[in-house]
């Protein structure tokens, strides 16, 4: 799968590909056409993904060959152990938690987990929570409370699902508690964006004393098409809603509410998934262990402080 | 219940007559012609079916406070535009059109006393662009609870919001995470917070701090929830159910702890606190 932006990298591959399978069939030598080729694809994709503009990062963040949780925590951790269910309904598969292991320590990790095709999409509802998801990462958060253990939270989700059963069971309760809940957490909690962020869906697991983002990740407080339906009236206008809403990571680090950018492989994290769970693994046990340092005391006044500080407004 | 869907039905020839808008006001819930004056003293309820009519924020200061005793502060902060926001109309234009009304934003809050208790109180209005929260309402909101975590006193928010400010991106969404960041400051305090819910609750509100009250007040047939009735509606392609989101389904779903009639909501809340709070002297 490729995206409309990607049109010439695409034209160069299957160049490669044409002359490799003609060089196979024919027995001939095409290795100095193959590398300068390789050469030119490899500065446009650099130059392509260098110049993304917001609705292209919109589209990377949403590739459906991009890493997901799971596919992080295969490749950043060890000892991983799944843990199911909220204790009061069910097991909500869009957010998936469980213990691991970081550069020697043991840390509890939450996601939300999109489904890689179909039928596993069905199950995981597209990575929209409902509140027992939000329910059931509280409760993992707060066991790794009692253990003294750092939380790592994976945020990729379009939104918690607008449904009825979700309406119900209170999906507003089951998130603002989360929020209050995790500001007052007491080990340190680190969230990373490495999809989609959209709304608090996202930040229902996003309360947390750092936030990093991969550099092809967004978060904002709507997706560029709700917002464009409502303000443009109408969702054709989600570029122009994609440039104002400023939900790239480099936007949302010049402002001071991304923490750290985790550089992606060229052409973006679902061109090389290991080299993408690499940088993070390194950036994840960094951020770690500078949080470790600190007291709870030191710890929960820092994250309060963060947040009482996030705002712009006039006085007069 | 009448107020819970407002009817399809096309309107009789003779509702259409005009009805002197600056005396009277037509209720929603039953269409019965009231005068004015009158529905005020009634706190804007219809005296026929019950339907609790929108208030504004003032109105809710002067029905839950005691006379004479609420001192606004931070009247004086105002929106900005940090990202330089501009859909079909840039937002300064928005945010001065909406002050022309005479409103400064779409919070008040300050002190005062309820039932000799002292309080601080918050009320949102939703006159100002949709009660929408942006960074104004979340500054205000975690300055007023600061102000009851110092004074060591219960802190109450009046909610009436259509979600978050739009037109102040992810700045708009992290005022649910620094809202309730207060809250939880205020609830390891041992201090009371009580949330009254009122039509329409909605977004990011509902999924901040207007659902974490140690009690949850809703008015009779507000329309509380984390997404908006057209939203599910489009998502799950069909009609939503009679009452679904109303205030009562909250109460029967476990959301609320009570549905309260606007004309004894001071008393509860003063009974409630009594029970709760000792730290106040009679
Ligand atoms: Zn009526």
């Amino acid at each position: 799968m490729h995206l409309d932006f990607e049109r010439d990298i695409v034209e160069i591959q299957e160049q490669i590909d044409k002359l490799l399978d003609l060089a196979d069939r024919r027995g001939i030598d095409v290795s100095d056409e193959v590398t300068v080729l390789r050469s030119k694809l490899q500065d446009l994709k650099e130059k392509t993904y260098a110049n993304l503009t917001p609705m292209e990062q919109v589209q990377v963040a949403r590739h459906s060959q991009r890493p997901y949780t799971l596919d992080y925590v295969a490749r950043v951790f060890t000892d991983w152990v799944e843990l199911h269910g909220d204790r009061g309904y069910r097991d909500d598969e869009a957010i998936v938690g469980g213990w691991a292991r970081l550069g020697g320590r043991s840390v509890m990790i939450i996601g939300q987990q999109k489904g890689r095709d179909m039928k596993e999409n069905l199950r995981r509802n597209f990575g929209m929570p409902h509140p027992e998801g939000y329910r059931k990462a509280l409760r993992l958060m707060q066991q790794a409370e009692k253990f003294g253990r750092p939380v790592i939270s994976f945020i990729d989700t379009p939104g918690a699902y607008p449904g009825l059963g979700s309406e119900e069971r209170g999906i507003g309760e089951a998130i603002a508690f989360n929020l209050r809940e995790m500001s007052r957490l007491k080990v340190p909690i680190v969230s990373v964006v490495i999809g989609e962020g959209m709304s608090g869906g996202a930040l229902g697991i996003g309360v947390t004393d750092r936030i990093l983002m991969l550099e092809h990740s967004i978060y904002s407080v709507i997706s560029p098409e709700g917002c464009a339906a409502i303000l443009w009236r109408s969702a054709e206008h989600k570029e122009k809603a994609a440039n104002a809403l400023k939900l790239t990571a480099k936007d949302l680090h010049a402002i001071g509410i991304c923490d750290e950018i985790v550089p992606e492989p060229r052409g973006g994290a679902h061109e090389d998934w290991d080299a993408a769970a690499d940088v993070l693994q390194e950036a994840l046990d960094r951020t770690v262990s500078e949080l470790e340092k600190l007291t709870v005391k030191k710890l929960l006044a820092q994250r309060w402080a963060k947040y009482e500080a996030i705002g712009a407004w006039r006085d007069s | 219940m009448a107020w819970f869907r407002k009817d399809k039905k096309p309107l009789k020839a003779e509702d259409r007559r005009d009805v002197p808008t600056d005396v009277f006001d037509k209720c929603k819930g039953c269409g019965e012609i009231l005068y004015r004056e009158r529905l005020a003293q009634n706190l804007n309820v219809c005296p026929t079916c019950g339907y609790h009519l929108r208030i504004g924020a003032h109105a809710y200061i002067s029905i839950l406070m005691d006379a004479g005793s609420f001192e606004e502060f931070d009247a004086d902060l105002r929106a900005a535009d940090p990202l330089g926001f501009s859909d079909l109309k840039d937002y300064p234009t928005r945010i001065a059109a909406a002050e022309a009304k005479g409103k400064n934003e779409g919070l008040l809050s300050g002190t005062g006393t309820l039932e000799g208790i002292d309080v601080v109180l918050a009320v949102m209005d939703f006159d100002f662009i949709g009660g929408s929260m942006g960074s104004v309402v979340g500054e205000k909101i975690a300055r007023a609870g600061l102000v009851a975590l110092k004074k060591k006193i219960p802190f109450m928010i009046v909610s009436a919001s259509g979600g978050a400010r739009m037109q102040e991106g992810i700045y708009s969404l992290m005022q649910m995470a620094k809202t309730s960041t207060v809250l939880a400051r205020i609830h390891d305090e041992g201090l009371p917070f009580i949330s009254i819910l009122t039509h329409p609750t909605t977004g990011g509100v509902t999924a901040s701090y207007a659902m974490l009250g140690d009690v949850n007040l809703a008015e009779p047939g507000a329309l509380i929830g984390f997404a908006g009735p057209r939203v599910i509606e489009e998502t799950i392609k069909q009609e939503l159910p009679q009452g679904f989101q109303r205030a009562e389904f909250l109460q029967e779903h476990g959301m609320v702890d009570r549905v309260v009639d606007r004309r004894e909501l001071k008393a509860m809340v003063g009974t409630i606190l009594r029970h709760q709070f000792a730290g106040w002297s009679d």
